[in-house]
Order: structure tokens, then C-alpha cells, then sequence
């Protein structure tokens, strides 16, 4: 795990937001795992990488969201 | 159109239709003539037309009403996964089987001949076109799924009726007066003959599909009248509007960026457009487009009174936030589609600004 952004408590789109802001952070090819418990996180994490072109790695476990960087 | 026929049956239709005193009368046949109306444009036979006092509770009938009917073949609702929330909210009631819809938020067909042709099945349910984003759902197949299966297909059918045509082979149809433009207030339920529906409320004829208690007959005739008036326009009004859609879809993506516009381009209803934009508040573009003169809707969760993103959204794997939903009528002028497109870019900017993107 390259980054750990934790949004609990931040409502949608913050959570976003703040993924948006700090992925590139890591380098192509690095992970953030992207802690939110806003219901929308889910849904709106994986929009995010669609449209974006990211690629969502999936949610080991409730209000955890891993994204790869991959570009 | 809906306002004169209103004010006309409040004079003449006061009464209880149920009254044998010659006010009575008159105001039975006013039903009857509503009844016909609706009859016709529904294609069904008039006495299997009832009132009911909204969209809402004429869609609960028809699914609480059809399963009770069906309770001895089996006790499980089949509905798709964008169904309005009266719907969703009457299959929390019992057993449901929910089938999915693509990323267009069309109905996937092989999951739900799949799930229509299982056992205990003892209604299946389809909005006829979304709600919330416009995409027209393939009713014609469903119900010939549902038919083969010897299950009845109810059809919500609020967003449809004095719009676009509405294919046949439905069991139960349900469908709103104020949404095409008649009085809030009435709602209008379809059962066709050899369709069993027990009431699910306490009231002397369980058989026949009445809603308990007096109905607003003067907004009865004035949702007959306007369906009328909206129906003999609804080809030249739909193309109008259409175009107006095409608009919105196109030039929002071009000018905003960072935008999706939801719902399948073509197969869609004539007078609806929803898009979601990145890191934009639902809310606050709400308001932002409300003060700009603009009444729009949001499938975002901070719009909801649950708090919770559209389901719609979430079963089309779209964006849920910064979500706007736009809704064209006659009153709309292509004046007003411009002058939305050209404020958009600089709220949506501005929103995004300030939360530091």
C-alpha cells in the first residue's frame, strides 16, 4: 500500500475529492487505499475510475476501496 | 385544458357517483366517461379502468393486489432493479427477486427470463421506462418472458402514458395524471380480465380493483381531459422536446468537462436527461441552478431524504454525485435550453473551485 486516505465522515463527493487530489502521489503503478463509509463511496469510487481511466482493485473489506494508478 | 375540465366538474361532479339522486347521476357519468377516455388510450376495456389517489398508491394496488390473486401459484416478486421506489418499497413487503440493468440502465432480458421462469413466481413487475434517467425498457420482450412463464407482467407505466406508446402484453398497468400534466391527485390502474387481484385493503368488493373511500372526481375528469389534450400533441411535442434532449446530451460533455451523461441516447423518453458531474455537491448545484432560475432534480444522496444514492445510479454503475436530472415540458423553450447550457459551465466551475479542484 503506497497511500492511505482516510475520509471517514466525509460526505460524497469529498472522498473523491480528495482521491482525485492526492493519487498522484504515488507513482504509476502504486495503490491508495481509500478509506469512506459514505454510502455513495462505493458506487462512486469505481465511476471515478472509469471515467478517469484508474483501475479499481476492489474493496477487501466494508468502507476500504483500493485503486491502482495507471497513469 | 385540465384546469377548464376541473372547474367544470367541480360544478357537475360533486356528488357520489354511488347516489342514486339525480346530482348522482350526473356524477356517474362523468366517471364513466373518464373511464372510457382512459380505457381507450390504455387500449383495455373500461371496466377494468379504476381510480386511485395517486400514481403511487394505483402501482401498490396493482403489486400488492396481484400477489395476493396469485398467493396459491407462488409468493415471489420479480422486478427490475430500477423500479420507482412505490414499487420498491411494496416488494420490501414479501419475497423479491431484483434483475439488474446495464450501464445504459437498460433491463437485462436473459436475467430476467431467467428469473421469471423460476418457481413460485407469482408476479414480475417493469417500470416502462426510467424515472430518473430516461431509458426505455424493452416491455414488449418482458412480458413475452413473463407470458411464456404464465406470469403476470404489471407495468409502471408513470413516466410513459401521454408521452410515448406504452407495447401491449401487460397484465396490470398503472399510470399518473399530474405527470403528463393533469391534477396531482389521481392515479389510474389497469387490470385486465383474468388477472386475479385480491385487495389488499379492507373494503366490500375484494375483487374488483376500486380504491377505498370516495375518489376526487372533478380531478378525475379534469386527468382525463388533459390526457386527451397532451396525447393529441405528444407526436409533435415529443419530437420537439427530443431535440432539445439531444441538445442538452451533446453540448454538456463539450462544455463541461469531467461530466457523464446517463441513460441510453436513443432509447430514451422524449423529454428527460440526467448527468453527473465529477466533484460537484448534488446539492449545492441544486440550489446553484435554482437561483440561476432553473428547477431540477438530483439522484445524489445529499439531495435524498435517505440520504442515500440513487438506486437507479447505483444499479447502472454511474456516477451518483454532482447529479442533475432535467425534465423538458411544454413550457419549455428552446430560449431555456440555451440559457441553461450557457450558465452551466460556470456553476458546475465555480462548485468545483471552491471545494479546490
Amino acid at each position: 500500500m503506497d497511500l492511505v486516505l482516510d475520509c471517514r465522515g466525509l460526505k460524497c463527493p469529498l472522498p473523491i475529492i480528495r482521491l482525485a487530489q492526492r493519487i498522484g502521489d504515488v507513482p504509476v503503478g502504486g495503490v491508495v487505499r481509500l478509506l469512506a463509509d459514505d454510502p455513495a463511496a462505493e458506487n462512486d469510487v469505481q465511476a471515478w475510475c472509469r471515467m478517469k481511466s484508474q483501475e479499481y482493485l476492489g474493496s477487501p473489506e466494508k468502507d476500504v476501496f483500493e485503486v491502482r494508478r495507471t497513469g | 385544458m385540465a384546469r377548464e375540465a376541473l372547474l367544470a366538474a367541480l360544478s357537475d361532479g360533486w356528488a357520489d357517483p354511488a347516489r342514486l339522486y339525480s346530482a348522482g347521476r350526473r356524477a356517474q357519468q362523468l366517471s364513466d366517461a373518464a373511464r372510457a377516455a382512459f380505457a381507450e388510450v390504455l387500449g383495455v376495456r373500461p371496466d377494468e379502468v379504476s381510480f386511485w389517489p395517486s400514481g403511487t398508491a394505483a402501482a401498490q394496488a396493482a403489486v400488492l393486489g396481484a400477489l395476493a390473486g396469485r398467493a396459491r401459484r407462488g409468493d415471489t416478486l420479480v422486478h427490475s432493479a430500477i423500479e420507482h421506489s412505490a414499487v420498491l418499497h411494496a416488494a420490501a413487503r414479501g419475497k423479491a427477486i431484483e434483475v439488474g440493468v446495464d450501464r445504459r440502465g437498460r433491463l437485462d432480458l436473459e436475467a430476467w427470463e431467467r428469473a421469471v421462469s423460476g418457481d413460485g413466481v407469482a408476479l414480475a413487475s417493469l417500470i416502462s421506462a426510467s424515472h430518473e434517467v430516461g431509458t426505455v425498457q424493452p416491455v414488449a420482450a418482458a412480458a413475452s418472458y413473463c407470458d411464456e412463464a404464465g406470469v403476470p407482467l404489471f407495468v409502471d407505466a408513470a413516466q410513459s402514458v401521454g408521452r410515448v406508446d406504452v407495447p401491449g402484453g401487460w397484465s396490470l398497468l398503472s399510470a399518473s395524471a399530474h405527470k403528463w400534466g393533469g391534477p396531482p391527485g389521481v392515479g389510474v390502474l389497469a387490470v385486465r380480465k383474468g388477472v386475479r387481484w385480491i385487495s389488499p385493503y379492507p373494503q366490500d368488493d375484494l375483487y374488483r380493483p376500486q380504491a377505498p373511500g370516495s375518489v376526487d372526481l372533478p380531478a378525475v375528469v379534469a386527468a382525463a381531459a388533459s390526457l386527451r389534450a397532451v396525447r393529441a400533441e405528444a407526436q409533435t411535442e415529443g419530437v420537439r422536446l427530443s431535440a432539445l434532449v439531444d441538445r442538452i446530451r451533446e453540448r454538456v460533455p463539450m462544455t463541461v468537462p469531467d461530466v457523464e451523461v446517463v441513460g441510453d441516447p436513443v432509447e430514451r423518453l422524449p423529454h428527460l436527461v440526467t448527468f453527473s458531474c465529477l466533484y460537484v455537491d448534488g446539492e449545492a448545484l441544486l440550489h446553484a441552478l435554482d437561483r440561476a432560475g432553473f428547477a431540477v432534480s438530483s439522484g445524489s444522496s445529499c439531495t435524498a431524504s435517505t440520504l442515500r444514492p440513487s438506486h437507479v445510479l447505483e444499479a447502472m454503475g454511474v456516477l451518483s454525485h454532482g447529479n442533475v436530472r432535467v425534465s423538458l415540458h411544454s413550457g419549455t423553450s428552446e430560449a431555456d435550453v440555451e440559457r441553461f447550457l450557457t450558465v452551466l459551465p460556470g456553476i458546475v466551475e465555480g462548485l468545483r473551485r471552491e471545494a479546490g479542484m
